[in-house]
């Protein structure tokens, strides 16, 4: 049994400790919001939030994640509304999607780091992650907005 | 008990006609009682978190089986192409909405499933909006007709004082919603020639169609929602992983050794597949209770194969049987030019130009590997659960595979998390069903790691191609000749959708298409060739602008290099050439205006781009090209611009700004157009600069990121994209944006430094090699 926090509610998973992490969260806890690329940590599509950073849960044993709190697209925020998904809706950023889930997930990890981003900063962390739709200009574009939005929601609060 | 039960209720009688509804719910209710495999929802509805439909509140009326409106005025909207970025559904039913004048908050779409009554069932070649235009048109148009027939009858006035807007009919006088007009009955019907003859809006009334709405599928698709092929569930499911045989084709097993996985936890079994559809020869399958038992499993048994005829195939080897083929003028398919026969027109040259050109193997690499979950439901029926691409293709083989009657199959509509073209080709799906079956109809999850999926996949096939042209004394042209030599995709998988060519010889037209362009050269032949070594050794796939993206690599390279010749520049030689007259002069309905329109875009791209100014930095110019998009039948007219500057240290492209411009007639979805047509653009950069593999014993070399090197957002350029204003019929779009980065991209090289490459992809090394020689 490994135990862990996913999105805030304590779970224990029987499985073998050398599960990666994504094949835990998919199949043993059941949140497909998590997606399988390359399985090399080389696309970014599996990427989660483990205490609080971007990590690629397809390299990630499932007995590394023991005692932390995991995050996934279905946790980012309660009701779909942290502001990187707004601007991703707002965009219309996703095409088939597959990649969106790590994209945002790396996305809101860049801003939590970097507050204010310049595009050399998106550009260089968001090259990590793959989208095979080349939906990078919109991408680009939607972490700026993010930003912004973030930052008054900061400067208003 | 469970088989015995099945085969029972196979023979029962099951209204042929059952609504979905009617099956989900009696296969939920079996499920419970029975202790069948029950699955989760397929994504029919990819804006419902479950994917569940939306099912009829009280009575609908369905005026054609593409929708119906229930007693709510709800608009349910049947769809029949794969969701795999286009935001189809959406486009599709805006399309039908239009006409029938309803909200669009009160519309919704289902994706449906592979019922016979649905037709042909295949998502590509950019036809999906082409072709529902006419057909969701004349449905929309029929609903509204017998809505305003119903109030006008209910108010006993003529129906031409009636009108119908937004969900309501009114005579200025009464209204009546839709939803009370159902609700009260409407049984009217419409013959096929009553609905040929049904007005339909003017562009100027159309409320819907080019403006902006939300895209059905985008909410689920930020929230992790979204159900993909790899998210299908069964109960009771196992799971499986591929073990590949060493070649495509053609290889046996002789031995399997599992005695190493005994320890592996969770390992079940290991099944040589036995495939009488031929799809799969020499596969084995690893079972396990988890998706990584059975991989551990399969890392640690031992498989002897007996290998095919082609474990020794290169890319090389394929090559020079592509030049022989292309040297002998018996072979191929020439395509009906207006004047095939180009052999007075180069007997009779003053001077002649050739050039070959090739294109590496590339792989589709769509971010959701290829999945399948298969099993038999307590009807009987064999379930397949996965994304695709071509229902209609597949589902005859994996009847043959089954053993059993195509209506004893059905495929649930899954999103594609990335087609392509991928998933045009089905044959994923079939492993996974020979796997069910057998263990006798038990749910098996197959996943194919990335590895697998790229060693498995349908590639794009590596191209040589040879251009020559014939001058007159004046420099005039006056023949053409393009030999094309490629494995044929569509030879090796449909090869009843091969035209024949002037000389009875059948060809591709997804292995030649843009080569039949429309500039006035002269005679003009287009040779297209199968190269059976490629057929043989891998599968051929269709990839997303198929024949286009890189038949115009040539032709555009090609063009440039023929205005050097000759002392022109490219721009003006291209339009020179660029008459709407005889042969290319266009025809109603899908490409009104020929030449003429090509002939606009280009000019319009040259303007964006401010093309021929000569005020750019060292070793930094602009190149063009310009293609008519996916066929001659369903002319996308389109033109591209990139600005780049080559780093003559490193041999390094810096590609820094892209232009283009596209007449595809009415632009139906206009966010939409432009997210397909910035994603096709990035896709024709990608493959011109980054991703390419070739064939290595066999297979391909390259089968993950580590070495496989798509682009990336650090290489991606600012874009500019501009459509021509149009009411002419729509055509698609989901691939044209492809087929001019790469040409552009050549000649843009060859204006900072003079260097012509005539290979794709154009890596730095080869750069080098060229501005050293």
């Amino acid at each position: 049994m490994i135990d862990f926090e996913i999105n805030g509610r304590p779970v224990s998973v029987d499985a073998d400790p050398d599960t990666p992490l994504l094949w835990a969260i998919r199949d043993e806890i059941g949140l497909t919001g998590t997606k399988f690329g390359c399985g090399i940590g080389m696309c970014g599509a599996c990427t989660v939030h483990v205490g609080g950073r971007a990590t690629r849960s397809c390299i990630t044993t499932l007995s590394d994640v023991e005692g932390t709190n995991v995050t996934t697209i279905e946790g980012l925020d309660a009701e779909a509304k942290h502001p990187v998904q707004d601007a991703w809706r707002n965009l219309r950023v996703p095409q088939c999607g597959y990649c969106q889930s790590g994209q945002i997930m790396q996305a809101a990890a860049l801003l939590q780091d970097i507050p204010n981003p310049s595009d050399e900063d998106i550009d260089a962390v968001m090259t990590g992650n793959l989208c095979r739709c080349m939906t990078y200009p919109r991408i680009r574009q939607a972490v700026r907005d993010a930003a912004t939005a973030m930052t008054g929601d900061t400067n208003n609060g | 008990m469970g088989n015995k039960l099945i085969s029972r209720m196979t023979n029962a009688a099951k209204p042929k006609d059952m609504t979905r509804r009617g099956f989900l719910v009696s296969m939920t209710a079996a499920g419970v009682a029975f202790g069948f495999p029950r699955a989760s929802y397929a994504a029919m509805d990819p804006a419902a978190v479950d994917g569940v439909p939306i099912q009829a509140t009280g009575d609908t009326f369905e005026p054609s089986m593409w929708y119906w409106i229930d007693a709510n005025g709800q608009v349910n909207v049947n769809i029949i192409r794969a969701e795999m970025g286009q935001h189809v559904g959406t486009a599709i039913a805006r399309i039908l909405a239009d006409e029938l004048e309803v909200a669009w908050e009160d519309v919704h779409i289902t994706h449906v499933d592979t019922d016979e009554k649905w037709g042909l069932m295949v998502t590509g070649g950019s036809w999906s909006i082409w072709q529902s235009w006419p057909v969701y048109r004349q449905a929309g148009a029929a609903g509204r007709t017998a809505l305003i027939e119903a109030a006008a009858k209910m108010w006993d006035v003529a129906h031409d004082t009636c009108e119908a807007r937004n969900g309501t009919v009114t005579d200025g006088t009464n209204t009546a919603t839709y939803a009370e007009l159902v609700a009260a009955g409407i049984g009217r019907s419409f013959t096929a020639d009553e609905l040929a003859a049904l007005p339909l809006k003017p562009h100027s009334e159309l409320r819907l169609v080019g403006k902006d709405v939300t895209a059905l599928d985008i909410e689920n698709k930020t929230n992790g929602k979204a159900i993909y092929g790899l998210d299908a569930k069964v109960d009771g499911m196992v799971y499986g992983v591929p073990m590949l045989p060493p070649t495509r084709l053609g290889s046996s097993v002789v031995s399997i050794d599992d005695s190493g996985a005994k320890d592996v936890k969770g390992y079940l079994q290991t099944l040589a597949l036995d495939d009488p559809s031929g799809t799969v020869p020499g596969w084995v399958v690893v079972l396990g209770e988890t998706l990584m038992a059975a991989k551990w499993a399969s890392e640690a048994i031992a498989v002897e194969w007996s290998a095919g005829d082609t474990a020794n195939v290169s890319e090389e080897d394929i090559n020079a049987r592509s030049r022989a083929l292309i040297a002998d003028p018996e072979t191929g398919g020439i395509l009906p030019t207006e004047t095939p026969d180009t052999t007075a027109a180069f007997e009779g040259a003053a001077d002649t130009l050739e050039a070959e050109y090739t294109t590496q193997t590339v792989l589709h690499f769509q971010l959701e590997p290829v999945n399948a979950t298969a099993f038999q439901n307590e009807d009987g029926i064999w379930e397949i659960h996965t994304g695709n691409q071509w229902q209609s293709l597949i589902l005859p083989t994996l009847s043959t595979a089954l053993d059993a009657p195509a209506d004893k199959i059905i495929m649930r509509s899954y999103m594609l998390g990335g087609g392509f073209g991928r998933r045009l080709n089905g044959d994923y799906t079939v492993p996974a069903a020979l796997t069910s079956k057998a263990l006798g109809g038990k749910p098996v999850k197959l996943v194919f790691f990335r590895e697998d999926d790229a060693q498995f996949d349908s590639p794009r096939s590596p191209s040589v191609q040879k251009l020559r042209m014939a001058f007159d004394t004046d420099n005039q042209v006056v023949g053409m000749e393009h030999h094309a030599a490629a494995a044929w995709p569509t030879g090796v998988l449909v090869p009843s959708f091969m035209p024949k060519g002037v000389n009875g010889a059948p060809y591709d037209p997804f292995a030649i298409d843009g080569a039949d362009h429309w500039y006035s050269v002269g005679a003009h032949q287009v040779r297209a060739i199968s190269n059976e070594l490629a057929n043989k050794t891998f599968r051929p796939g269709w990839l997303r602008s198929v024949g286009p993206g890189w038949t115009n690599f040539a032709v555009e390279s090609f063009m440039d290099e023929a205005a050097h010749k000759v002392g022109a520049d490219p721009l003006a030689f291209r339009l020179e050439h660029l008459k709407a007259e005889g042969y290319n002069a266009g025809s109603a309905p899908n490409a009104v205006g020929g030449a003429s329109r090509q002939a606009a875009v280009l000019q319009r791209v040259a303007e964006m781009s401010g093309y021929g100014s000569t005020d750019l930095p060292e070793d930094t110019a602009i190149g063009i090209a310009t293609t008519f998009g996916q066929s001659r039948s369903m002319p996308t007219w389109t033109a591209g611009a990139v600005k780049l500057r080559v780093d003559r240290e490193n041999g390094e492209i810096e590609v820094q700004k892209m232009w283009l411009a596209f007449d595809c007639g009415t632009v139906v979805d206009p966010d939409g157009a432009l997210a397909q047509c910035e994603g096709a653009a990035l896709w024709g950069l990608s493959m011109a600069l980054y991703e390419g593999t070739k064939i290595e014993n066999g297979n391909v070399a390259d089968l993950n990121l580590g070495s496989y090197t798509p682009l990336r957002m650090i290489d991606t350029p600012e874009m500019e994209i501009d459509f021509v204003e149009s009411t002419e019929v729509p055509v698609g779009l989901g691939e044209p944006g492809t087929t001019v980065v790469a040409p552009a991209i050549a000649n843009a090289i060859y204006n900072a430094v003079g260097v012509r490459m005539r290979s794709l992809p154009i890596r730095p090394d080869d750069v080098l090699a060229a501005l050293k020689a």
